[in-house]
């Protein structure tokens, strides 16, 4: 008896807890399809909300993806080969290197953007293009990416797989080519899922890094939240959602899917 | 030895073509690290005590009333906000992982989704909450006849910071839920141990590690927030809403960067102290 | 220092949430003081049976578990008053070694000062003397599995279950700590449980030794009645080596490919016979009436391993002193003492 009251209090504080992060969420979804929010839902349900911001700010969700896409090419390029080379190589310089990339998420992101003004203000092209934007997600995001090959590295042991390859004649090349890439795949489709969507969501580097003509997607919803009309800024949102939400499930999906296996 | 030097050495560890392949494929990560960081970090330092003030710039956040009035207020909220985050969080991920039940995985889902919601938006959602439009101050309105409205006060500001904070912290404790070993649990109950002493001497001291990690995160993250902070615009000063009205509005280079280094540093104190307490790496949720 | 309980399971079977069958319906009886050893290889049943009894696990409806008498089948392990040792200790390393043993009492809300006197007499009835204020992680193996007995012994549980307590250790110590655990339990006269695949240990710290297969008992009996009198191939190959050999027998003899062996008079037709490696003696060939070649001899130090091909339709298995000289080659003969063969029942030849 006492347990299965025990069981119920536990269930409805859990629940309590979800509904206080779904139900914002979810009005908010529900305002941003709502012809007017202070009368209700009662008032009808209209796509005209979303017509209107996609007028105003479609260049930003364009711009999002981009560099979100433009992010995720960085750090792969970037990323793989140094995760290679720090899970083989080992020993303190390669936890040293760890540390240091790791270092940007310790740091909160006004001061990464503050930083990245003060040394490449000057740089006029570089400053005002989106590229910049960039550089400050790749920052942020890489040791995400790092991480996350590394973790499969450790997981599949890759060390001795590279040594008999290398006892079969490969080349460094040929044996990261035929042998370290391919198994890497769980981590660099873990890596990336997770680029992408803290790119899409970044907010306070980017804040600081904007200019009229870089926006992207949250910056463009903070804009709204200051100055639209409610079911506007909401409708705003909820594209956000559509955006973010089917990366998550895949990420969670994902995730299952590991665990189920290991 | 020289750093070049102990570098050559321990790549020499790998067969000979091998670590020259292993520098090549760090090198572009050195490039981008070094470029859009590390340099930039070290500048940023040079500007905060480049100013008037020079160096005392440093010492101004724990001098100058305002700026101590501001760091405390951060420091508490992002306290407060940690500690009740691991209280939820704990409750919540140790029914989760031990009980199942149809809807068991969307409920997880649920509750690790905001994740990914940035600051803004999750202003914005306390503004739809408890906001002058908001749903709570329809409800109370309708219930007591006085509207409740806190989003744009320290209770908003924290209701914004538990709402990123517990999906961060939920999941860290579920994962080490998971890795409990059941048999210390069926051995406390061999001895007589009832479910709370269970909690009390076996469950909880072995979650202490996952406590202090998940805390860790948690605090630096709530430190360094920046979105809830300005979508609520609120009275109520964090840190850095004043390292951006400093750049900004008062154009204080030196001051902004002094407070920017300054919030990085105590930042990552807390990680390195975390770190070294819980011996493993202190992984960033999500 | 209590004796013990007498344990009765009656028809208790176990079928896991996923489908798996664990247990086969099992009645037994324990005696007050006994141990008891389950004996077999992983898989058979034996941890689930001990779970069983300890009220980890709760048997399928209609098995009933007995502890002198008294029903305990609904309640659960931490009002049951057991004693349980697991594989891998499962000490709390948030507590230091004396508190881990006296977690026990400190539930059952026993004084400081009493439960002090308790730990005391449990660090030196288990020779670990000296280590009452180490962590966990500072000890070796063979402490922490005293640690774990005394935890277990410490609130004078009515029934002590130990599950494959020596497995995590190496072969010597196992071997020391085996002898230790015998006289322990020998002098605590307390009833135990005993859940172990190695055969020695078995036939060490048994009163009485079941051996399970596939979640069902297939022997229950004294070491020397396991050993000597398997009733099936199953049994008598696992609790040592064991030549099995099949023929027909007529005029009190099983004629073989080498000769013939002896039986007893009487029986005939089909039978399987049982023969232990040290019940046949290697002899010149001229005074035996069996034959076989030596294919390989193995020095093992106090005796020696001869396998001979030829005798019977499978090699033979020979354990021979260390002092006889044979050759791989070598012709010889094979003299088995009649009262020392094992004939296996018909129907359980598998």
């Amino acid at each position: 008896m006492l347990r299965r009251l025990v069981f119920a209090g536990q269930l409805l504080f859990t629940l309590l807890v979800a509904a206080f992060l779904i139900v914002p969420a979810a009005l908010s979804m529900l305002a941003g399809v709502t012809v007017n929010y202070f009368r209700g839902i009662r008032s009808g349900v209209t796509l005209e909300w979303m017509v209107q911001v996609w007028e105003l700010y479609a260049d930003t969700i364009f711009r999002s993806f981009e560099v979100a896409f433009a992010t995720l090419v960085l750090t792969l390029i970037v990323g793989v080969p140094a995760a290679y080379a720090l899970h083989v190589r080992g020993g303190r310089l390669s936890r040293l290197i760890e540390e240091i990339i790791t270092l940007p998420l310790a740091v909160p992101g006004l001061a990464i953007a503050l930083a990245l003004l003060l040394t490449y203000g000057g740089f006029g092209a570089f400053r005002g293009s989106w590229l910049f934007i960039v550089a400050g997600h790749v920052v942020f995001t890489l040791p995400f990416m790092v991480r996350a090959v590394m973790a499969v590295f450790a997981a599949i042991d890759v060390k001795i797989l590279d040594e008999s390859a290398a006892s079969l004649g490969a080349s460094p090349w040929r044996r990261f080519r035929d042998v370290i890439a391919p198994n890497a795949k769980p981590g660099i489709l873990a890596g990336s899922l997770m680029v992408v969507t803290l790119s899409l969501g970044e907010f306070n580097l980017t804040w600081m890094l904007h200019t009229p003509l870089t926006k992207t997607l949250p910056v463009g919803l903070a804009d709204s939240y200051a100055s639209m009309r409610l079911e506007i800024a909401s409708a705003y949102t909820l594209i956000f959602f559509i955006m973010i939400i089917p990366l998550l499930v895949a990420m969670q999906m994902l995730g299952r899917e590991k665990r189920s296996a290991a | 030895m020289s750093l070049a030097a102990r570098f050559r050495l321990r790549a020499s560890n790998a067969t000979g073509s091998g670590a020259a392949f292993a520098r090549l494929c760090l090198l572009p990560l050195a490039i981008v690290v070094a470029a859009f960081f590390v340099l930039p970090m070290v500048r940023l330092v040079g500007v905060g005590a480049g100013g008037p003030k020079g160096l005392a710039a440093y010492a101004a956040i724990l001098i100058e009333p305002r700026y101590r009035a501001t760091l405390i207020n951060t420091v508490v909220l992002a306290a407060v906000t940690t500690i009740a985050s691991l209280l939820i969080a704990t409750i919540a991920g140790l029914f989760l992982q031990r009980n199942r039940f149809p809807g068991h995985a969307f409920l997880v889902a649920m509750l690790t989704f905001p994740l990914a919601f940035p600051g803004v938006v999750v202003g914005f959602m306390v503004i739809l909450l408890a906001g002058r439009q908001g749903l709570i101050g329809d409800v109370s309105l309708r219930l007591t006849g006085s509207k409740l409205v806190f989003a744009y006060s320290l209770g908003g500001l924290f209701l914004g910071y538990l709402y990123f904070s517990i999906p961060r912290v939920i999941l860290t404790i579920m994962a080490a839920v998971e890795k409990l070993d059941p048999r210390l649990e069926e051995a406390a109950r061999s001895l007589g141990a009832g479910p709370w002493a269970v909690h009390r001497d076996v469950i909880l001291p072995a979650l202490v590690p996952a406590f202090v990690a998940s805390g860790a995160i948690a605090f630096a993250t709530a430190m360094g927030a920046f979105g809830t902070a300005f979508t609520l615009a609120t009275n109520v000063d964090v840190l850095p809403m004043l390292i951006y009205t400093e750049f900004t509005l008062a154009a204080d280079l030196a001051m902004a960067a002094a407070l920017s280094v300054g919030l990085g540093l105590v930042a990552w104190a807390i990680l390195a102290l975390a770190r070294s307490f819980a011996g493993a790496t202190v992984a960033a949720a999500g | 220092m209590s004796a013990g309980v007498a344990v009765r399971l009656e028809a208790c079977a176990k079928t896991f949430s996923d489908g798996t069958r664990a247990l086969e319906p099992v009645t037994l009886e324990i005696a007050r003081g006994e141990t008891l050893v389950f004996l077999g290889p992983s898989g058979c049943g034996k941890t689930t049976t001990l779970r069983i009894i300890a009220g980890l696990e709760a048997p399928d409806a209609g098995g009933r578990v007995r502890f002198d008498g008294e029903d305990v089948t609904n309640i659960p392990i931490e009002r049951r008053n057991v004693g349980m040792v697991f594989q891998s200790y499962a000490l709390f390393p948030n507590m230091n070694v004396a508190e881990n043993i006296g977690y026990g009492l400190k539930i059952r809300g026993v004084g400081r000062t009493e439960r002090s006197a308790r730990i005391q007499e449990l660090v030196a009835l288990t020779g670990i003397a000296g280590l009452e204020r180490r962590k966990i992680d500072q000890l070796s193996g063979g402490q922490r599995q005293r640690v774990a007995l005394a935890r277990a012994v410490a609130p004078r549980p009515r029934v002590l279950l130990l599950d494959e307590p020596l497995t995590a250790l190496d072969a010597s110590l196992r071997e020391r700590l085996r002898g230790e655990l015998d006289r322990l339990l020998r002098s605590l006269g307390i009833t135990a449980v005993y859940v172990t695949h190695d055969q020695a240990e078995a036939m060490v710290l048994g009163d009485r030794i079941v051996v399970m297969r596939h979640g069902a008992i297939a022997q229950i009996g004294t070491p020397r009645e396991i050993y000597f009198e398997p009733v099936s191939r199953f049994v008598a190959e696992f609790v040592g080596a064991a030549n099995i050999v099949e023929g027909t027998a007529s005029d009190g003899a099983v004629a073989l490919p080498g000769g013939r062996i002896p039986v007893q008079l009487g029986v005939a037709g089909k039978i399987t016979l049982m023969l232990r490696p040290e019940t046949i003696a290697v002899v010149v060939p001229d005074a035996a009436e069996l034959h076989g070649r030596v294919e390989t001899v193995t020095f093992v130090g106090d005796r020696q391993r001869i396998v001979i091909a030829g005798a019977a339709a499978r090699p033979l298995l020979v354990d021979a002193p260390n002092t006889i000289a044979a050759a791989p080659g070598e012709r010889v003969g094979l003299r088995i003492d009649p009262t020392r063969i094992r004939m296996l029942p018909e129907k359980n030849t598998e």
